[in-house]
């Protein structure tokens, strides 16, 4: 393997870059190979063209063919190819080109990737990011537009992540990428190039422990808990409940597997109301999972039932009628309303 | 219709003994098969008799056997053989959950395992107990898979060797991005190659050819040039089902389809193994790779111990392919060729014995594991949420008193 090749994009030691979610990841993923000649990024189409979202633009022109791999088509074989690179040395970083379309890859990801370290009783170590674009409203085709993570979430062994901010995009993929365990990174796609969410990252800053939730808005009538692209919609609901004098609490999750729920907690112990949303249908969902352990631990906080705003428990319609399925301001509004009608 | 247990075993007084005699079409067929010999492109170097043929393009594999390493052959046959006879009785008796006999490919485990360098990689399924033992493992480091107290606990760095891998064919896969990794890394070619260079072999089976993960693996290695043997023993039954089922084409052929050389030897040949597997391994150091191997053997015994052959093949078959046995025909070319008198072949089955005594006494002390076990390197990184259930777990326990559980 040649030497880390010097990226084109300069780095200021004290630079402050104002992001897209889309520009962030690329960033960060630039800087990670930089950081690690052994880190690889592999999947489809993600050399020349840069990924058909065009996070890994760049990269294969600055860091080469053997860092930047435009693989046949077949996830099984991304995944599985991948585990063998870690199990040589390598920090394989694998693109799912859409989240509908990992599921040839879940034979790997479930039976080798989650399991190779507790088989081994920590001999062998599988440092595998996976990265993939998830979540609706982008008016696609069917299987471009779903929230699989709790299928993962629910595996030992996985650890799971969402972002939902260009900060976090930047310095999550890298601690994910420098991460011991595989971990599973949901990006929300269609935010990638959102002009709104553009955000300064300061690159020269401490980040915040990659597993770990954030309160991103103190409010004491009722919590709202998100993650990926259902933070901007709370956030947003959040902005309008105050204009009618009512003070949401907003927490993104960051973190779906481990959960990090200390803050849920205390946050409901406050409010005394919680209100999930995530764009998965509800049945045996991460959602389900925040309702369970906030009722075992705030069962006497608790002023109202833990509600739940999500996709329904139907595949994901055609996007014709995404606007339907998707949680949306009014949706999460209503759920407030009704918590606080209780 | 009868069963195939009525035919091959009649109950006395179940029937009239023409109908219980009468063979399905099915068994018919299925007899027919153990004449099987190959084909006329089958490698082979000792025949089933003993006889050394000679092969211009492999005789010069095996220049370096003398009769000294062909005894050694033997007895690394002879002792995984009888390892496996032990392991598999002890299942029997309810000391292992379950047991995957090697039996009948002893030759293409071992004739393959010792084609390798130490630096060389390998990936087993989960029956290559010959394998692991020509890449030092010791064979009693299997038993913790089979009796259930851990899922593989071989240092895999050190051996080379990589953990067992149960689900069909995913071992494929990772094979070829390790050997891809082989070829990043630069170790692929060049002037020092036999020094220097190294190799990956992946074993799987003629059940695993249907796999997508197989299918993937074949694209991957070739695309990438990957320095990977793929080393296919076909030993004509994937559990109940005959390669039949899983190809219409002999398995070292659709090599052609991936583009790369695709070749099939006598399983059941030590020598013809060993060399072809060393000409596939250079051939790949050398980054001509990937190359199909297409071991032609038969599973002598079971699937695994739960399982009951009776009910799909004839014995027949077995008793056919007892005249191709690995073992035997090492034995009578030795003999033949006063290689080895009946002193040795008393010493390696005494030794084998022992080996065998060994593995039993091993397996009767084995320890169980802890509780706590339950919960160890499900992560790398420390796991607050399992350290939590952990030690919920281990309270509640403790909550029943001391010595018990």
């Amino acid at each position: 393997m040649a030497a880390p090749v010097k990226s084109t994009v300069d780095t200021p030691t004290s630079s402050v870059q104002n992001l897209t979610i889309g520009k962030a990841l690329n960033l960060g993923l630039r800087r990670a190979m930089e950081a690690d000649d052994k880190v690889i990024v592999m999947g489809e189409d993600v050399g020349k063209l840069g990924g058909v979202f065009r996070i890994t633009d760049g990269l294969q022109k600055d860091f080469g063919e053997h860092r930047v791999l435009d693989t046949p088509l077949a996830e099984s074989g991304i995944i599985g190819t991948a585990v063998g690179l870690a199990v040589r040395g390598y920090r394989p970083v694998c693109e799912i080109q859409f989240e509908g379309f990992i599921f040839p890859g879940f034979d790997q990801i479930s039976s080798q990737v989650a399991k190779l370290h507790y088989r081994t009783q920590g001999k062998v170590k599988v440092p595998i990011v996976i990265r993939v674009p998830f979540g609706g409203g982008i008016g696609a085709v069917e299987h471009h537009s779903e929230s699989p993570e709790s299928l993962f979430s629910h595996i030992a062994g996985l650890k799971v992540v969402s972002c939902s901010n260009p900060v976090d995009a930047y310095w999550m993929i890298q601690q994910a990428i420098s991460a011991d365990d595989p971990v599973l990174f949901f990006e929300p796609k269609r935010l990638y190039h959102s002009g709104a969410l553009k955000a300064p990252v300061e690159t020269a800053a401490t980040p915040d422990p990659l597993f770990a939730s954030r309160v991103l808005r103190r409010g004491d009538a009722a919590t709202l808990v998100a993650y990926g692209p259902s933070v901007k919609v709370c956030l947003d609901a959040a902005t309008a409940a105050e204009e009618e004098g009512r003070s949401l609490e907003v927490i993104d999750l960051r973190t779906l597997s481990p959960l990090d729920l200390e803050p849920v907690f205390e946050s409901v112990r406050r409010t005394g109301r919680l209100i999930t949303v995530s764009e998965a249908s509800a049945e045996s969902s991460l959602t389900s999972e925040i309702a369970a352990r906030v009722q075992q631990e705030c069962f006497y906080s608790l002023e109202a039932p833990v509600l739940r705003v999500t996709g329904f428990d139907t595949p994901y319609p055609p996007s014709k009628l995404e606007e339907h399925f998707l949680p949306d301001l009014d949706r999460v509004l209503h759920a407030v309303d009704r918590a606080l009608d209780w | 219709m009868p069963s195939p247990e009525q035919w091959t075993r009649p109950e006395p007084g179940a029937g009239p003994a023409a109908t219980a005699a009468e063979p399905t079409p099915e068994q018919v067929i299925a007899g027919l098969r153990a004449t099987t010999e190959g084909g006329a492109e089958l490698t082979q170097l000792l025949t089933p008799e003993g006889e050394r043929v000679s092969s211009a393009m492999f005789d010069p594999y095996v220049a370096d056997i003398d009769a000294e390493a062909l005894r050694g052959l033997y007895r690394d046959m002879v002792l995984v053989r009888r390892a496996d006879r032990e392991a598999n009785a002890m299942q029997r008796q309810g000391q292992l959950g379950i047991w995957v006999p090697l039996l009948g490919q002893e030759a293409a485990q071992v004739g393959s395992g010792r084609a390798l360098k130490p630096r060389d990689m390998a990936f087993p399924s989960y029956r290559e107990h010959g394998v692991a033992y020509t890449r030092g493992v010791d064979f009693r480091e299997l038993l913790g898979i089979f009796r259930c107290t851990d899922h593989g606990g071989w240092d895999f760095q050190q051996h080379r060797f990589h953990p067992y891998t149960i689900v069909i064919g995913n071992q494929v896969l990772n094979a070829a991005g390790y050997a891809m990794g082989q070829k990043f890394d630069g170790k692929v070619g060049g002037a020092d190659a036999d020094e220097t260079a190294e190799a990956t072999i992946c074993y799987f089976g003629d059940g695993a050819t249907s796999q997508g993960d197989v299918h993937e693996g074949f694209v991957w290695a070739a695309v990438y040039d990957a320095p990977l043997v793929f080393f296919c023993q076909n030993n004509q039954w994937a559990i109940s089902e005959p390669t039949e089922r899983q190809s219409r084409l002999p398995l070292y052929q659709r090599a052609r389809g991936y583009g790369f050389p695709g070749i099939r030897v006598d399983g059941n040949d030590v020598l013809g193994c060993l060399a072809v597997t060393r000409w596939a391994l250079e051939e790949c150091r050398h980054g001509n790779g990937p190359v199909l191997i297409e071991a032609f053997t038969y599973r002598m015994d079971a699937h695994t111990t739960t399982d009951d052959p009776t009910r799909y093949r004839l014995s027949d078959e077995l008793e056919v392919w007892k005249h191709k046995d690995p073992i035997e025909r090492v034995r009578v070319h030795l003999a033949r060729t006063g290689s080895a008198d009946q002193e040795f072949f008393d010493e390696v089955q005494a030794e084998a014995d022992r080996f065998a005594a060994e593995l039993r006494d091993y397996c009767f002390n084995m320890p169980e594991p802890p509780p706590e076990r339950v919960f160890a390197n499900v992560y790398a990184e420390p796991s607050p949420v399992l350290e939590a259930q952990r030690e919920e777990y281990l309270s509640y326990l403790a909550g029943f008193g001391a010595g018990e559980h």
